[in-house]
């Protein structure tokens, strides 16, 4: 499914999304499978799996951590595109991965596998548009989105940029740093969202954890919330995983479907 | 073949791979570095601190009994004098002097050997801004007394015990506290790597080492050497020396580190030899040769000099290679030990065993004829921080 009939069909419900991402592989791909289900089940409405770099700079310690984890379980591209391919979701997936991954598989393999995997979106931390011509004319002719990213620090000439090119949704760094989750909402976070003038939907991640929080930044006017941080917590934690994973993914995707 | 600094790439290397959070820092520092570059009072400022506090110009010396041993006309570029040890003060001088222009109320760094490290903990006492240091776990140890040089300078030495505990892990932490604190704080990165505009702007930095050997061997030769031999690990004391022969007719050699073995698996290199055994690769805001495996995970890289274990390499090096400018070539860790001893024994000389390693690849090819007459060697540091390490191998 294409991201943004899915985000057209929660609009018409008046619905935020909840984008829930989980690192493929953490601890072993089988677990992957369950846990994408369990998240599913608990209301996702979007899959980001994050394909194991073994050296995730925009990433926090509890993502690092699920990426290690991941890497010592033996996951691979390879691996990842098969397990991908054997979930057969009903709503649209997402890789997340650093650039040498893609360039070494080369660009357009690596889209053509997304495609043919049931991929529908690209996120690439580590590549900001100047260096993004390339992935973006294969994602084009592939109809895969290219997902960009853009932060507090984003000056104005950049936004106008980013916002022409990017596909799916925009993906709003809430705070200066690295993903991890926190307690609150920063102020910056609500001026950010007012500043991203657009038609394509806008997703705020970095940080979130609770329904509270979900409820306030789709309120603050985000189509959607991306969650992270807090899913690998408790794949961290090895108890109840599945359970907690739906249980949670409930409490973001009511907060999110409230605001 | 000169690159313009509007230019953020060196053929097909370089570029900005980073974060978005992170771009409007390196559009600004960008636009400062262009406008102090040619600054007449920034440069003076700079000026002054290279002479009166690192001790430039470092001498050219003439080797004479290394020379007679090896078999060819060597001059050592003593880097080793320049306070602090080695040639990296030349560019946290120059960062933090920018640093400073630009407001920057924090300085962070990451550092392999330590010799970074120590550097930005001189240049951040100078300046007065508080500096912070991420040192790999591993280097803290194989390098203890430079943590506690650091830390009498007023500097905090943060250990990383993520991935390998070495360089590598050291830059990627670094460059999450950049992003999480990019409007206050200068990322001074140690080495010609990471993305535009590092790599050009600590080459010239470090451009002032070549500068002086041109002048200094035309005192004494009345011409340029035949060629020019510097380890390589990031590679900056190389491209320093390396920049300003460019377009001159002077071979240049890029030694890097083989390692015990130039064997590489599928999860860690023996050797940190990346123009050597390299592919194509983005690691660290830059794209550069890469030590890496099939899928494009980095591989854990290996050397007897902390300061040329990186899977890395700055990328213009990357680009002088491949259109053949420069020669890339390795020596082992056992050679590099032998010249270690070579430069002790015959010239009273203790140089860092990342420099050792350029010795030795003369020691070695000299008597092929290819470094021609006259060369000149980068003694990049000296080798105080490394006598546990010698001491360690002696069985």
């Amino acid at each position: 499914m294409r991201i943004a009939e899915k985000f057209k069909q929660l609009k018409a419900k008046k619905e935020g999304a909840l984008i829930a991402y989980i690192c493929a592989g953490d601890p072993t791909p089988e677990a992957t499978k369950e846990y994408v289900t369990a998240l599913v089940r608990g209301g996702a409405d979007i899959i980001e799996l994050g394909m194991p770099f073994s050296d995730p700079v925009a990433d926090g310690p509890t993502i690092q951590a699920g990426i290690q984890r991941a890497l010592d379980g033996g996951m691979t591209p390879d691996i990842y595109f098969r397990t991908i391919s054997s979930l057969k979701l009903h709503i649209p997936l997402i890789v997340m991965t650093y650039y040498n991954l893609i360039f070494k598989r080369g660009l357009d393999k690596f889209v053509k596998d997304c495609a043919a995997s049931g991929i529908s979106g690209i996120i690439v931390p580590d590549l900001p548009p100047e260096e993004s011509d390339d992935l973006l004319q294969i994602c084009r002719k592939n109809e895969v989105d290219l997902i960009f990213l853009v932060a507090p620090t984003t000056t104005e000439s950049r936004m106008k940029r980013i916002l022409a090119e990017g596909t799916g949704f925009i993906y709003l760094v809430a705070r200066l740093g690295v993903t991890g989750a926190r307690a609150d909402v920063a102020v910056s976070t609500g001026e950010l969202i007012k500043r991203v003038n657009t038609p394509t939907p806008k997703a705020v991640g970095f940080g979130i954890s609770t329904g509270y929080q979900a409820a306030e930044i789709i309120r603050a006017g985000a189509d959607g919330v991306i969650v992270g941080s807090a899913f690998v917590n408790i794949i961290e934690s090895r108890k109840n995983v599945p359970q907690r994973l739906e249980a949670l993914a409930r409490e973001l995707k009511e907060g999110a479907a409230r605001g | 073949m000169r690159q313009e600094l509007t230019s953020t790439k060196f053929g097909k290397y370089g570029g900005q791979f980073v974060p978005e959070i992170l771009m409007p820092a390196l559009v600004e520092l960008t636009e400062y570095y262009e406008k102090y570059k040619d600054d007449a009072v920034f440069n003076e400022e700079l000026d002054h601190y290279l002479k009166d506090f690192a001790g430039r110009p470092s001498p050219l010396y003439f080797a004479r009994n290394l020379s007679r041993e090896y078999g060819v006309k060597i001059y050592l570029k003593r880097e080793d004098l320049i306070h602090g040890g080695a040639h990296k003060l030349n560019n946290t001088l120059g960062q933090g002097l920018l640093a400073k222009y630009m407001g920057k109320k924090r300085i962070i760094a990451e550092t392999g050997a330590g010799q970074h490290g120590t550097a930005c903990a001189m240049a951040g006492a100078t300046f007065g801004i508080p500096t912070e240091v991420y040192m790999g776990a591993k280097d803290t140890v194989r390098q203890r007394m430079n943590v506690y040089r650091m830390e009498l300078m007023g500097t905090k030495v943060i250990p990383v015990k993520s991935g390998s505990q070495t360089l590598k892990d050291a830059i990627n932490e670094a460059m999450r506290d950049w992003v999480a604190n990019v409007e206050t704080t200068h990322y001074m990165i140690g080495s010609v790597v990471g993305p535009h505009p590092f790599p050009t702007m600590v080459r010239d930095f470090q451009s002032v080492i070549g500068k002086e050997v041109r002048l200094q061997i035309m005192e004494k030769e009345g011409r340029f050497p035949d060629s020019i031999v510097a380890c390589t690990g990031g590679g900056s004391n190389a491209m320093g020396i390396f920049h300003p022969f460019v377009e001159e007719d002077v071979d240049l050699f890029a030694v890097e580190a083989g390692g015990s073995d130039m064997k590489t698996t599928d999860k860690e290199a023996l050797h940190s030899a990346t123009l050597c055994k390299g592919e194509d690769g983005i690691l660290h805001g830059m794209r550069t040769k890469v030590l890496q495996n099939k899928y494009g995970q980095i591989l854990e890289s290996s050397s007897i000099a902390a300061g040329l274990d990186y899977a890395g390499v700055g990328p213009e090096l990357a680009y002088l290679a491949d259109i053949g400018r420069l020669k890339p070539c390795y020596s082992m860790d056992s050679e590099a030990l032998d010249a270690f001893h070579d430069l002790c024994r015959l010239e009273g000389i203790i140089p860092a065993l990342e420099s050792s390693h350029a010795v030795a690849y003369v020691k070695k090819a000299a008597a092929s004829g290819e470094l021609g007459d006259i060369v000149v060697i980068n003694i990049s540091g000296r080798g105080d921080k490394d006598l546990e390490t010698v001491m360690g191998m002696r069985k």
